[in-house]
């Protein structure tokens, strides 16, 4: 199989499709729970057609030895209920040479496009057996099967379909009977190459990107969100209603965006530190009230999940598209925080770090998570609590000559808080002089424009900024969640001789030149890697940077995800020229 | 069926008659297509023919009534109660996983309604001519009825759990 | 009042609802009563006449926002909230078409609310359609401005305890020319409060109960609760007002039936041409 950057350890890919309530979502969750279990990792992604129900759909899992972030270049197991409408998911699953594929012969023939690359197809009758065994689920049956050619272990299997089981005693045994049938079955047909669990007593969870956000922006402090759903943002805020509940915060839901993110502005200059979380089509409603909290100085948080644009464009699927709109989309000269975590993981400590700036400088802060991370379910490992907060500075009552946008070194004003004697003020979006009077003086332009992005620039952002890791004279620069395709294929071209430093930048603005030029000394040549149409990244990076000679763009856009293979082929290639 | 709405002419009431055919076609096709469209093969199949059916009735009406096609509209309301044709299925009445044995059940339930239009007509009205089609009409709708009784006799029967679908909706926009 | 095109010309087939359909197959979950609503537009609009390229169905986006593909009008599918601003742009650019704007209750009373009020005092001659059921369905079941305000959903855990919104009373008080309330249920009652709706004129508002089987199955209930409106249209807005503010939100039929002058469209030709404009300034 293949190796990881961490290593020599391996992976395996395995799809699972059906339709019209075959269930396959739930068995994929089931196998990705089981996986975990045996003390494996692995991430799952869920595609589907246009209808609510009964569509067709498709569990894309990848279980590994360590971390994974990103899927593989091919399937090593199909496994498919039903081959309904299965040629609307016939690019996002690919399949290896030698692969298996495993369909119920009742079902007919798997299509074509399946069987290329010598693959093995299988016939197993998941519904006869489904059937036999009263109560029970095609879906378990299919489960057992997959888990056993995968080498999961059936007790993990059992144990994560016990654990997730709400619908009563019996039917929960005959399931566990069929599950049994299946693994039984499964285990005539063959097996994957096993995966090995490392040895570890590392605590693990099991996370979406959208929930890792969201319990980000609660560590880091946030207590107010405003909602407005869409995809594929809306399981955040669902996740975050309940919860903010619990720590003592509010969650609004509000009439369409404009409200949302007024709505944070408001809770904000009261105080309280606020989030939202968007989509494309929702970041540019907000566009408006963003330039309002930079000028103001009134901070919030905006994450946007990122998905296929532009307007209405692909809502369930992913892209890194809107990066040109969050760093550069606000009128006027209005700098602003821009950050993107890498992977799924790392949705939360880079949300968690979102507030602690957004709330230390007193700005906006954007970020960017996507489609993939945000809906994808991984194993990782349990995150560390970089322990950033929420730190405002906060004016003191009766602080004498109190001016609220006083210039200061740092840039960052003591900011009062609603209900504190002696320092009110009005906040403006209109320009302003120190005391928040609004001004069209120019030097009070020149001194505000300054000062805001004076805070900005003088901040220390310490080595979170970006992941810099190798050596070379290549560097490979990237954001999101590209970086860990990008750290696979790595990995691959160093196997084949190939060195080059990764630069995946997790701050995207403000432009910090003179770290890139640190990090990329004794770099001659750069390939920038991004999942759009534009190569948004490469041109921003331009615009702010400083590169070696002329950079080259490795750049598709959604919906289909960048590979490492042909990643890792790109860059050899690249070398060579 | 509302006494006061009984068709006074045979034209009347062949045309009410066509259009119950035409509306219960028009429906199955409909249905047919949401059941494709949700992978629901078997079920789609079964209202396919349940529209081609229909379909071929009211083709019978045409022809027994030397009509190329639809007369223009009455101006009387239809004799039939409620929101639609009695032998039109309620558009809620289907579900993306249901079985053929609910698809003919609810087929069984439209032409019994049928049938008793009929004989309801039949009992009110008040010319002869109307009275002895309605009777005909009546007639063929219970044969239908025991046609698809014991078509349905030899489908299997719904498993307690068909309704169960684990995974979650999607959303896609 | 539309243009209407008289309905055959000599030797034209006469236009039926199938004509009104396109070749798409609509995605909604079977049982939808947007399905009904499908059907009740293409009625009433054969009913009418008006050839299907002189028709315009303008929305914006969730389930009900499909529907322009699913017909053989031109169709336009805009962003969430805006069908009716589109739609009135349109119908002011273009007042020979038979502009209709349509959407579901998420769309059109949230985030397009404030578009609605303005779309009813500006009184351009439309036809709003709103498939209400009490619940954003695209995005999996949140509430909505009309959902009941203990609904639990997991945005509201427990109810939005939020007062939910009339929308017939909103738009009769913002001027609205035409107001009604139809059931999905009935689609040919619902096809014929749809073709005096278009044949009115100035901003005509019809809001379809249109039950959501997957997200409010129990809105299935909702067949046993409608009954016709007791009395017919009035013109007389307070006496709408008050009807529509005490009833019990089944009440189906035209409940107003104005006589607000439309918006003026396409009744001021051009007296001068663009050159003729310099003498403004010319020394």
């Amino acid at each position: 199989m293949n190796t990881t950057s961490r290593g020599v350890r391996r992976s395996i890919s395995i799809a699972m499709a059906g339709s019209g309530g075959s269930g396959v979502m739930t068995a994929g969750t089931l196998l990705l729970d089981a996986a975990a279990k045996a003390g494996l990792y692995g991430l799952m992604v869920r595609t589907s057609g246009p209808q609510i129900r009964g569509g067709e759909a498709a569990a894309l899992l990848r279980l590994a030895e360590a971390p994974v972030d990103s899927l593989d270049d091919g399937f090593d197991l199909l496994l498919a209920i039903d081959w309904q409408n299965i040629h609307r998911f016939a690019d996002e699953i690919p399949i290896r040479a030698g692969a298996i594929v495993v369909g119920d012969a009742d079902e007919g023939e798997a299509p074509e496009v399946f069987l290329r690359n010598g693959t093995r197809a299988e016939a197993v009758p998941l519904k006869k057996m489904a059937k036999a065994i009263p109560g029970s689920w095609t879906n378990m049956v299919a489960l057992g099967v997959a888990g056993a050619i995968a080498g999961i272990p059936l007790e993990a299997l059992e144990a994560a379909l016990r654990r997730s089981w709400k619908r009563g005693e019996a039917a929960l045994a005959a399931n566990v009977d069929a599950l049994r049938a299946g693994f039984e079955k499964g285990a005539t047909i063959g097996a994957l190459p096993a995966l090995e669990a490392p040895p570890t007593d590392r605590s693990r969870w099991l996370i979406s990107g959208n929930e890792a956000a969201g319990f980000g922006a609660l560590r880091g402090g946030i207590r107010f969100v405003a909602a407005y759903p869409i995809t594929p943002a809306t399981e955040m805020l669902e996740w975050m209603a309940p919860a903010l509940t619990k720590v003592g915060g509010t969650l609004l839901q509000a009439e369409d965006e404009l409200a949302s993110i007024n709505m944070i502005v408001g809770a904000s200059y009261g105080g309280v530190p606020s989030l939202t979380a968007t989509a494309g089509p929702g970041l540019s409603l907000m566009t408006e009230a963003i330039g309002l909290a930079v000028t103001a100085e009134v901070p919030i948080v905006v994450v946007d999940v990122m998905r296929g644009g532009p307007s209405t464009g692909i809502p369930a699927k992913s892209e890194q598209s809107d990066l040109s709109y969050a760093v550069n989309g606000l009128h006027g000269d209005a700098p602003r925080v821009v950050l993107a975590p890498t992977s799924i993981s790392d949705c939360l400590a880079t949300t968690q770090w979102a507030v602690h700036l957004a709330e230390k400088l007193q700005t906006a802060a954007i970020v960017l998570s996507d489609q993939f991370m945000g809906q994808s379910r991984a194993i990782i490992d349990e995150p560390a609590n970089t322990g950033v907060v929420a730190e405002r500075l906060v004016a003191e009552a009766h602080e004498a000559d109190y001016k609220r946008y006083r210039n200061t070194e740092s840039g960052v004003s003591p900011m009062a808080i609603p209900g504190t004697p002696g320092v009110v003020y009005t906040a403006d979006g209109l320009e302003h002089t120190e005391a928040g009077i609004p001004s069209s003086q120019s030097a009070d332009h020149q001194l505000q424009l300054d000062k805001r992005e004076r805070k900005l620039m003088t901040h220390d952002y310490g080595s979170a900024w970006a992941d810099v890791e190798g050596e070379g004279e290549l560097a490979v620069i990237t954001f999101g969640s590209v970086t860990g395709v990008v750290r696979e294929a790595l990995a691959r071209a160093a196997e084949r001789g190939v060195k080059a430093r990764l630069i995946a930048l997790r701050l995207l603005a403000p432009a910090l030149p003179e770290r890139l030029e640190r990090a990329l000394d004794g770099v001659d040549r750069v390939l920038v890697v991004e999942q759009n149409h534009s190569a948004q990244l490469l041109r921003y990076l331009r615009s702010v940077y400083d590169l070696p000679g002329r950079p080259e763009s490795f750049h598709r856009p959604g919906p289909l995800p960048l590979r490492p293979g042909e990643l890792a082929d790109a860059i050899v290639e690249w070398r060579n020229r | 069926m509302n006494p006061e709405r009984v068709p006074g002419t045979l034209h009347d009431f062949m045309r009410q008659a066509l259009q119950m055919e035409l509306d219960a076609a028009a429906r199955y096709a409909e249905f047919a297509d949401a059941m494709e469209t949700h992978n629901n093969r078997e079920v789609a199949a079964l209202f396919r023919k349940m529209a081609e059916i229909e379909s071929k009735h009211a083709e019978q009406i045409l022809s027994e009534m030397g009509w190329s096609e639809m007369p223009g509209p009455i101006t009387a309301r239809p004799a039939w109660e409620g929101f639609e044709a009695p032998e039109t299925v309620p558009i809620d009445e289907v579900h993306y996983l249901m079985q053929p044995y609910h698809a003919l059940t609810l087929a069984l339930e439209s032409e019994e309604r049928a049938e008793r239009f009929f004989a309801q007509i039949a009992e009110a009205a008040t010319t002869e001519a109307v009275r002895k089609a309605a009777r005909g009409l009546q007639e063929e709708e219970r044969e239908h009825v025991e046609l698809i009784r014991d078509w349905l006799s030899k489908t299997p029967k719904p498993d307690r759990n068909w309704a169960d679908d684990p995974d979650p909706p999607r959303y896609t926009d | 009042m539309n243009d209407v095109v008289a309905p055959a010309e000599a030797g034209r087939k006469p236009l039926t609802a199938a004509n009104y359909k396109s070749s798409y197959k609509p995605v909604w979950c079977p049982g939808c009563g947007d399905y009904s609503v499908l059907s009740s537009v293409t009625k009433a609009l054969a009913t009418i006449g008006v050839p299907p390229e002189d028709v315009a169905v303008v929305s914006g986006i969730g389930c009900s926002s499909r529907i322009p593909a699913y017909t053989s009008c031109y169709g336009f599918h805009g962003v969430h909230g805006r069908a009716l601003a589109a739609a009135t742009g349109l119908k002011v650019a273009r007042p020979d078409l038979t502009v209709l704007a349509a959407g579901g209750d998420g769309d059109g009373y949230s985030i397009g609310g404030n578009h609605f009020l303005h779309a009813c005092r500006r009184n351009v001659d439309l036809t709003y359609i709103v498939m209400d059921n009490h619940v954003y369905g695209m995005t999996k079941g949140q509430p909505s401005p009309t959902t009941e305000p203990d609904w639990d959903s997991k945005l509201a855990p427990g109810g939005t305890g939020v007062r939910s919104f009339h929308p017939l009373v909103i738009a009769l008080a913002s001027g609205a020319n035409f107001v009604a309330r139809a059931f999905a249920g009935d689609p040919n009652g619902t096809a014929d409060i749809i073709a005096q709706a278009i044949r009115h004129p100035g901003f005509s508002f019809v809001e379809v109960l249109s039950p959501c089987v997957t997200f409010r199955p129990e809105q299935r209930e909702w067949k046993q609760f409608v009954h016709p409106a007791a009395v017919g249209p009035t013109d007389d807005p307070a006496r709408a007002a008050r009807r529509i503010m005490t009833d019990d939100g089944f009440n189906i039929g035209v409940l107003y039936a104005g006589k607000r002058k439309p918006y003026p469209v396409g009744d001021k030709p051009a007296t001068k041409t663009v050159e003729d404009l310099t003498a403004e300034f010319s020394l």
